[in-house]
């Protein structure tokens, strides 16, 4: 129970004492050490888990269980590797007069609370402050992507702010029609949205109703995952806000908006006794892989290109946990996790290629393997490994689903491996140019936050050469809750 | 007899926020729509208040004093303060005429109303016959924030748009438990604050508060 106390209350400290502090310059070291007491606490609460099973706690306010768990410890410890890599590129940022004092105490303090937000999202037995956390998390990093104040940015976190609010809005009325389906069952009160209470009636519950739900929520929640055609703030965003930021959206945010909606899905799946819930998953999931594959070859800023591409996989993995199976929500759970790790790892590269070019277009970015071999190499092998190239992780998983695909939907699979092969053409020749060739690029002022990219590659590696028994069996574990 | 009577009273209620909704569609000046907004507020803050009344639900009268005190006093006056700090003359310009919209929006009433058919025919409230209402003012709010073109009515269409979960909700379950009930209500204002600053943010960066401008982060073809 400690350890869930710890990983709430400790972001929180985090964003009060920077809210009051930010703006000195130790902030960027404080605000990495939260994020790694954070990541100790979250680390305390995964053994637990793995070792006892389930728990509910505090009045069953909240609830972890293998699924949710797996998700808390990448999103503490992406967290916690962005706050290293955040402390230098922002520091160079300021150094170059982008940003004041005063704007980096925001963005540090915004920083621990945007966590907040996400673990609260995970952690929480309750459908409504799922939603209450889902929308905090979009309050905390609005004023984030407009931190550098200009008409672009600006224009980014107003998008992003309606579209997500009004997406948003259509998921708290989804929760209120389930509300509505489980008081029925329920009775009135605290425990009709709960999840442990609504599994265990799942099937007594309102078809009809509940499938109104399903597609509301998954419109809602949708909007964040950055569902094709819902998906037209989350280029901009990530283009405009600062680079540790796209790497926390496209490396957490998305995968959190993602388990509201499989969480919904185990549900309305358990009540209706159909597939309509996960028919609809693999729709959306189709729609925006091929979507976003085709959009990829246009983007001329590198930022957009690995926004798009985070897109592209976030239907790869909607499409996997929509198939379900045991094998299908595997792959899911594992490309979710190899995503994460190389798209931040992408971002980190990119971040600093972009600081030593001073540009984000990808025609200005030339040779940064002459003037740094290692933000060089950090690029090639982060963007072979998100193209799905053996011997990295994400081969192992989007083979895991194509294989489902071919034996359950073989319809699917021509579309899937066509927007894989557009996506493999249209990233590998840019990132090819920016890394080799005649060089553009300068020395920082400060020796760029490498450990972080490496840290991540080497976690994807591993997943792809050999993961570990005990790593194996809770991927499962969560697989069957998903179904 | 007050249930009867608490019954109709329910119901002027919903159609009272209905017209409101289309006077809302309809209006053009900004400080109109903000005592609109205040006013939306205040029927919804009654009719929660009277079911509570009629069905003894005590958790409901906190939610009414909520409503009271969040949209019809604070956002409002917040609102109101930012215009007059921004200095906002202006009236509201649409994108498209005021009668189409109109038209528009009744359309959107009957889809409202056919959808939210089988829905109240499960909820077992006394409110449910407003259920269409509440679809329909959500709907109304959505085709608003489209059609203008200014930053401020947009996030007023955005707030109607919650008064009109908000009133989904009451009808159809007696409102949701108070701790979920809390937080939309801390996310809302924190979210008004937060519309605040952009509008600052806004007017510093392109001297107006069209969001025409805020047009060009487009894909090139």
């Amino acid at each position: 129970m400690i350890e869930i106390a710890l990983v709430l209350v400790l972001p929180l400290i985090g964003a009060v004492l920077l809210a009051l502090k930010g703006n000195r310059p130790w902030a960027a070291e404080l605000n990495a050490s939260m994020s790694l007491l954070t990541l100790l606490a979250a680390a305390a609460l995964t053994a637990r888990i793995i070792s006892q099973g389930p728990i509910t706690a505090w009045h069953e306010l909240f609830f972890v269980d293998a699924l949710n768990v797996f998700l808390v410890a990448l999103t503490a410890f992406v967290a916690f590797t962005t706050a290293l890599f955040s402390r230098v590129y922002m520091r160079v940022e300021q150094d170059r007069g982008k940003l004041s004092a005063a704007r980096l105490r925001l963005y540090h303090s915004m920083y621990q609370l945007f966590t907040l937000t996400m673990l609260l999202a995970l952690l929480t037995n309750n459908v409504g402050i799922l939603w209450v956390a889902m929308e905090g998390a979009t309050l905390a990093t609005v004023l984030l992507v407009s931190l550098y104040r200009t008409a672009a940015g600006i224009e980014a976190a107003w998008k992003y702010f309606i579209l997500c609010g009004v997406g948003i809005a259509q998921a708290l009325f989804g929760t209120i029609l389930l509300y509505l389906a489980a008081e029925k069952v329920l009775g009135a009160g605290g425990t009709a949205l709960l999840w442990t209470h609504l599994n265990a009636v799942q099937s007594q519950l309102e078809p009809n109703v509940l499938s109104i739900a399903f597609v509301f929520v998954l419109v809602g929640y949708g909007t964040k995952v950055g569902f094709v055609p819902l998906h037209n703030w989350l280029p901009d965003a990530h283009a405009e806000g600062p680079t540790p930021i796209s790497a926390v959206l496209s490396g957490l945010l998305l995968n959190v908006a993602l388990y509201a909606v499989v969480r919904n899905k185990v549900l309305v799946d358990g009540a209706l006794g159909s597939h309509l819930a996960g028919h609809l998953m693999m729709g959306f999931g189709l729609l925006s892989v091929v979507v976003a594959a085709l959009f990829l070859s246009r983007q001329k800023d590198v930022k957009r290109l690995f926004a798009y591409s985070s897109i592209e996989h976030m239907g790869i993995i909607s499409f996997a946990f929509g198939v379900g199976g045991p094998v299908a929500s595997f792959a899911g759970l594992l490309h979710m996790s190899a995503h994460s790790l190389t798209k931040s790892a992408i971002f980190f590269a990119v971040g600093h290629a972009a600081q030593k070019t001073g540009t984000q277009l990808i025609d200005q970015i030339r040779g940064l393997i002459h003037t740094s071999p290692a933000v060089g190499w950090g690029l090639m092998l982060g963007s072979v490994a998100i193209l799905g190239m053996p011997p990295f992780g994400l081969f192992a998983s989007e083979f895991l689903i194509l294989t489902t695909a071919v034996q359950q939907h073989p319809w699917a699979t021509p579309p899937l491996l066509g927007a894989l092969a557009v996506a493999f053409a249209a990233i590998f020749s840019k990132v090819q140019a920016m890394v080799f060739g005649e060089t553009t690029a300068q020395r920082l002022p400060h020796p760029p936050a490498l450990v972080p990219v490496f840290l991540h590659l080497l976690i994807v590696l591993l997943l792809g050469l050999y993961i570990p028994p005990y790593l194996a069996d809770w991927y499962r574990t969560a697989a069957r809750l998903i179904g | 007899m007050s249930f009867p009577l608490s019954h109709q009273v329910i119901n002027l209620m919903a159609c009272l926020l209905l017209l409101i909704a289309f006077a809302m569609l309809a209006q053009r000046r900004i400080l109109r729509l903000i005592y609109l907004f205040a006013l939306q507020g205040l029927v919804l803050s009654i009719n929660t208040a009277v079911v509570a009344l009629a069905t003894h639900q005590p958790h409901l009268y906190f939610s009414a004093g909520l409503t009271l005190a969040l949209k019809v006093v604070a956002l409002p006056w917040l609102l109101h303060r930012l215009i007059d700090r921004l200095n906002i003359r202006w009236d509201v310009e649409t994108l498209l005429n005021i009668p189409t919209t109109m038209l528009v929006g009744i359309a959107l009433v009957i889809i409202a109303f056919n959808l939210a058919v089988p829905i109240s025919q499960l909820a077992g409230t006394i409110t449910r016959s407003s259920l269409g209402i509440a679809m329909a003012s959500v709907l109304l709010s959505f085709l608003m924030m489209i059609t203008r073109r200014k930053a401020v009515p947009q996030v007023i269409g955005f707030l109607a748009m919650e008064n009109g979960l908000f009133f989904a909700a009451t009808s159809a379950t007696y409102g949701m438990p108070m701790v979920v009930e809390l937080g939309i209500a801390l996310d809302v204002l924190v979210g008004s604050f937060i519309f605040g600053i952009f509008f600052f943010q806004i007017r510093e960066t392109f001297d107006s508060l069209d969001i025409h401008h805020l047009e060009k982060l487009k894909e090139k073809a």
